[in-house]
């Protein structure tokens, strides 16, 4: 036994001397620190890095069988639809395989929004987290731009005509915006050379992106360190080692919790893989089961569900504004909503962190704003002329929870310094 | 190098001039990566005209024919969908269709050669969906009590009438298009070529 492991510190010292195993093991997982009070809300960090593998995994797999051909076979169906319907019926464990990376990608933003939000209520991006909540943001985006690439594979109708409509946007931008659109697609129509592109996008370029910002998302993080629900900085309380005194090893305590999480998951991922791997139509649309045709826009589309807020504030501004149309302001206050969220850590001005501190203001707001999320949201799935229960009209309650975000945002300056505020505590607290 | 060393301003310009010369190199480098994104000669080569046969076209219907990979509506209007484009004047956008969304020759109350036949790109200018034909009118159509016919996108509530001109304060901002297009005889267009035949 001993010589074993005699035999194994040798080895570990043979690479130590090369490579920094045991420095970085150390530094980023046994003796890293985190605040020992995390609650529910912390799981979802690990929950990403787990759906991330699992998509990496099936997507490799996918790409065995898979074949990006817009051109029709003999019986005409387009090569790459009829690829898809061959993983799903032909390839032994395929739908199995194919489920798990459509689902996936639901579960991807399910858990990454739920991240965001732990990050806005225990103010995560505030000083000094404001470079990881940057790089935190910036797979965002990479995450929606690697949808979007992935949703036009299949080449369905709602592959083509959301392929369509989200090239076009590029168009609104004056002067560039048509030739721009037409490089993207490389072609007059979306056709065989964009879904080529795409592919390329989807299974090289984008992942490729991904994982450097996830490494740098964690290098941020584990340089500042982790916050904590009750917002304060656990660094400024060390004991006579130099260890935050509320801090815990990461390993072993929080990756065994880290695993529960993961277990829970997996049993609720695996309940909608089984039973309702479609979800309802909101993770794969019924329309995307018919080939893409060229000729026909399906008489309802719609994005997938993570897309929907956005498309809603998309779809809210009808007004021509400085002589420009209103597609063009259409478009950037879509962009401009997802980018704004980039400047949250200068626009909260409020003293605390956590909102277990923050006063009234900041609950009525941020409640509001969480209500108007999920109401733009919903209205982005259905028809601009969607009526609530058959007479309040959608559009204009999508105009003014549009409106809502931007100022949720736009005057948090002002309303984030004006709350009342309770004291912070000395030290962490459990409850 | 420590701090009482001066910097050698010499090797440093230099330093500086040939970084700047690598990175215009570079960037001079990227521009076939960016070109090669661009539509292939072949994609270039395939927008050959179409041509349609309309003789079993009868009054009120429409036909859907690509060309270019779009779709290209023919509308055989009847009396009354023409006289409808009046009524419709002051609720579209560009009634004169100003912008040029059209052939010259199409530039009239009706948009088209003559009068009854129109033909347009079915693509929406707001983000290129394919409108659907709304040709019932008043509550039927479940638009508006007094929709005279005509288009409806489904993307993003966009409406045009039966010369495909949008309706205001929607979110496309043009008409549709009125592709090059001509006749061969009474009953054939050819779509994509308009030689003053």
């Amino acid at each position: 036994m001993n010589t074993i492991n005699d035999g194994l510190k040798s080895v570990l010292g043979w690479v130590d001397a090369r490579f920094p195993l045991t420095s970085n093991w150390k530094s980023h997982v046994s003796e890293y620190y985190a605040p020992k009070n995390f609650n529910f809300w912390y799981f979802f960090g690990s929950l990403a890095m787990l759906v991330l593998v699992i998509q990496i995994v099936t997507g490799i797999l996918l790409v065995m069988h898979f074949k990006p051909d817009a051109t029709l076979n003999a019986s005409g169906v387009p090569i790459a639809f009829a690829s898809v319907e061959y993983i799903m019926r032909d390839v032994p464990w395929g739908w199995l395989v194919r489920y798990m990376h459509s689902t996936g990608a639901s579960a991807f933003f399910v858990v990454i929004y739920l991240h965001m939000f732990r990050g806005f209520l225990y103010g995560s991006y505030r000083k000094p987290r404001e470079l990881v909540w940057i790089f935190g943001m910036l797979i965002f985006l990479c995450l929606m731009a690697e949808a979007f690439f992935g949703y036009l594979l299949p080449w369905g109708q709602m592959s083509y005509w959301g392929a369509q409509v989200i090239v076009n946007l590029f168009s609104a931008i004056p002067v560039i915006g048509p030739d721009l659109s037409l490089w993207i697609r490389g072609d007059y129509v979306v056709g065989d050379a964009t879904l080529n592109r795409f592919f390329a996008f989807h299974v090289i370029a984008v992942p490729l992106v991904l994982l450097g910002l996830v490494s740098a998302h964690l290098l941020a993080l584990h340089e500042v360190g982790s916050n904590n629900p009750d917002g304060i900085e656990i660094k400024k309380k060390k004991d006579a080692n130099g260890i935050p005194l509320d801090g815990i090893a990461f390993h072993p305590y929080y990756t065994v919790k880290d695993i529960v999480g993961c277990v829970v998951f997996l049993a609720v991922f695996s309940i909608v893989l089984f039973f309702m791997p479609e979800g309802g139509g909101y993770f794969l649309e019924y329309n995307n089961f018919f080939p893409a045709d060229p000729l026909q826009t399906p008489p309802h589309i719609a994005p997938v569900w993570y897309f929907t807020p956005y498309y809603s504030i998309l779809r809210a501004v009808t007004y021509p504004l400085f002589g420009i149309d209103a597609k063009f302001w259409g478009v950037a206050a879509m962009g401009a909503s997802t980018m704004i969220l980039l400047l949250l850590p200068w626009l909260d001005r409020s003293p605390v962190k956590s909102i277990r501190y923050r006063g009234p203001i900041t609950k009525w707001m941020l409640s509001l704003f969480i209500i108007g999320f999920f109401i733009l949201g919903f209205l982005g799935t259905k028809p601009p002329s969607y009526e609530f229960f058959g007479m309040i009209p959608g559009a204009p309650i999508a105009q003014v929870f549009s409106l809502y975000y931007f100022l949720f945002f736009l005057t948090m300056p002002v309303w984030s310094s004006l709350d009342r505020c309770k004291p912070e505590p000395d030290r962490v607290t459990s409850k | 190098m420590s701090s009482d060393e001066t910097v050698d301003s010499g090797r440093r310009n230099l330093l500086v001039a040939t970084a700047a010369v690598g990175g215009v190199a570079g960037v001079v480098a990227a521009i076939p990566f960016g070109m090669s994104m661009l539509p292939s000669e072949r994609a270039k080569a395939a927008g050959a005209p179409v041509e349609v046969d309309i003789s079993d076209l009868q009054p009120g219907q429409m036909k859907t024919v690509e060309w270019r990979g779009k779709p290209v509506w023919i509308i055989n209007r009847t009396k009354e969908q023409i006289a409808s484009l009046r009524k419709t004047d002051d609720k579209v956008s560009d009634p004169k269709s100003e912008k040029l969304m059209q052939p010259e020759y199409c530039q009239n109350e009706t948009r088209s050669i003559k009068p009854e036949i129109m033909v347009a790109v079915g693509i929406c200018t707001h983000l290129g969906c394919s409108p659907t034909e709304k040709f019932k009118t008043g509550v039927e159509s479940g638009i508006a009590a007094d929709w005279p016919g005509g288009f409806l996108c489904p993307c993003h509530g966009s409406t045009f009438d039966l010369a495909g001109r949008v309706y205001k304060s929607k979110p496309a901002p043009d008409n549709l298009e009125v592709p090059p297009h001509m006749y061969l005889g009474d009953a054939k267009i050819v779509i994509g070529e308009d030689k003053k035949a």
